[in-house]
């Protein structure tokens, strides 16, 4: 499983097309895999175990999300007033 | 690019582009022979010297022009909504690029691998160069690797835009905090011109758009190179 998605990332070109979020409005897209990211981050870190399988979400974000939204957040996450349940 | 005095649209620069020209030549065809019809029986009802005295209705031709506006309408509806869905359909994009509106530039940002992001302003006109279009040239073009399916996130960082580029045909409005998905295959290699379509500020007009459609390691060195400027 770990080689496949090894492999999986290896080959990441874009963001594929997410069946959740078919139409014209991406924001919750770019969001979602925003939180997604640092949930996985934070679950995985809590039980002591490797975040790779969350390296998925930062490259999808990264494609979709403007690069001043995903700064905007960080800097909310950093100061503790990002809004998201994380 | 416009032509002065140009009647028609632009030359297609995509698959998509293409079926809506000739969506509108059938269409504007159908609307031509309507026209002339009617204008033709205008003139003759006009100026015929004959009167019909007797004529009280006409079952027949009450059928005739009922049915036949109905065929000529899925006739248009047809292609129409063919269109329509093909326009829709899923896409498996090669690559995302993002333009965010400003007042009054664009931005773009090619994320896919590293953070590449530049700005694009209108050259102004004392500035252009011999040859250049006057109001339409870029300082940075928004490159794309030719034949690749693109998938393009239209945002705006303060007012709304809306990016438009004819020759591809994609117009999508770029509204602050919200992301919209258009995508597109540039199916020859060129430069494509595009203007800013939603009223935003004194600049509105000149924050233009331009496309530059290229092969693909043509594309891979000039990110590389543009990685390296910024």
């Amino acid at each position: 499983m770990s080689v496949n998605f090894e492999e999986k990332i290896k080959k990441y070109r874009t963001a594929p097309f997410d069946a959740r979020f078919p139409n014209t409005n991406q924001t919750r897209n770019c969001y979602q895999n925003y939180l997604d990211y640092h949930r996985c981050n934070k679950v995985l870190s809590a039980k002591n175990q490797k975040t790779t399988p969350c390296e998925w979400y930062r490259r999808v974000y990264k494609s979709i999300c403007p690069m001043a939204w995903v700064q905007k957040w960080d800097e909310q996450l950093q100061s503790g007033t990002f809004a998201g349940r994380i | 690019m416009a032509h002065p005095s140009q009647l028609g649209f632009q030359d297609a620069a995509s698959p998509v582009m293409e079926e809506l020209l000739h969506f509108h030549d059938h269409t504007l065809m159908i609307v031509f022979l309507i026209s002339t019809l009617v204008l033709y029986i205008i003139v003759a009802m006009v100026t015929t010297k004959l009167t019909d005295k007797l004529i009280l209705d006409s079952q027949v031709i009450e059928i005739i022009w009922t049915l036949l506006p109905a065929m000529i309408l899925i006739l248009i509806a047809l292609p129409s909504l063919r269109i329509l869905y093909l326009m829709d359909e899923i896409n498996d994009p090669h690559l995302t690029i993002k333009a965010m509106g400003h007042q009054w530039y664009w931005s773009y940002e090619y994320t896919d691998y590293e953070d590449l992001g530049f700005d694009s302003y209108m050259i102004p006109t004392q500035d252009l160069a011999p040859g250049q279009f006057r109001l339409l040239e870029t300082d940075h073009r928004m490159v794309v690797p030719l034949n690749s399916p693109t998938r393009i996130l239209i945002s705006a960082d303060d007012v709304l835009h809306s990016w438009a580029v004819p020759s591809l045909g994609i117009k999508m409005d770029a509204v602050p905090g919200r992301l919209n998905q258009t995508a597109f295959i540039t199916s020859r290699p060129g430069v494509f011109f595009g203007q800013c379509s939603e009223i935003c500020g004194a600049n509105h007009s000149f924050m233009p758009i331009v496309v530059e459609a290229v092969p693909l390691e043509h594309f891979e060195n000039w990110s590389s190179m543009m990685l390296q400027d910024t």
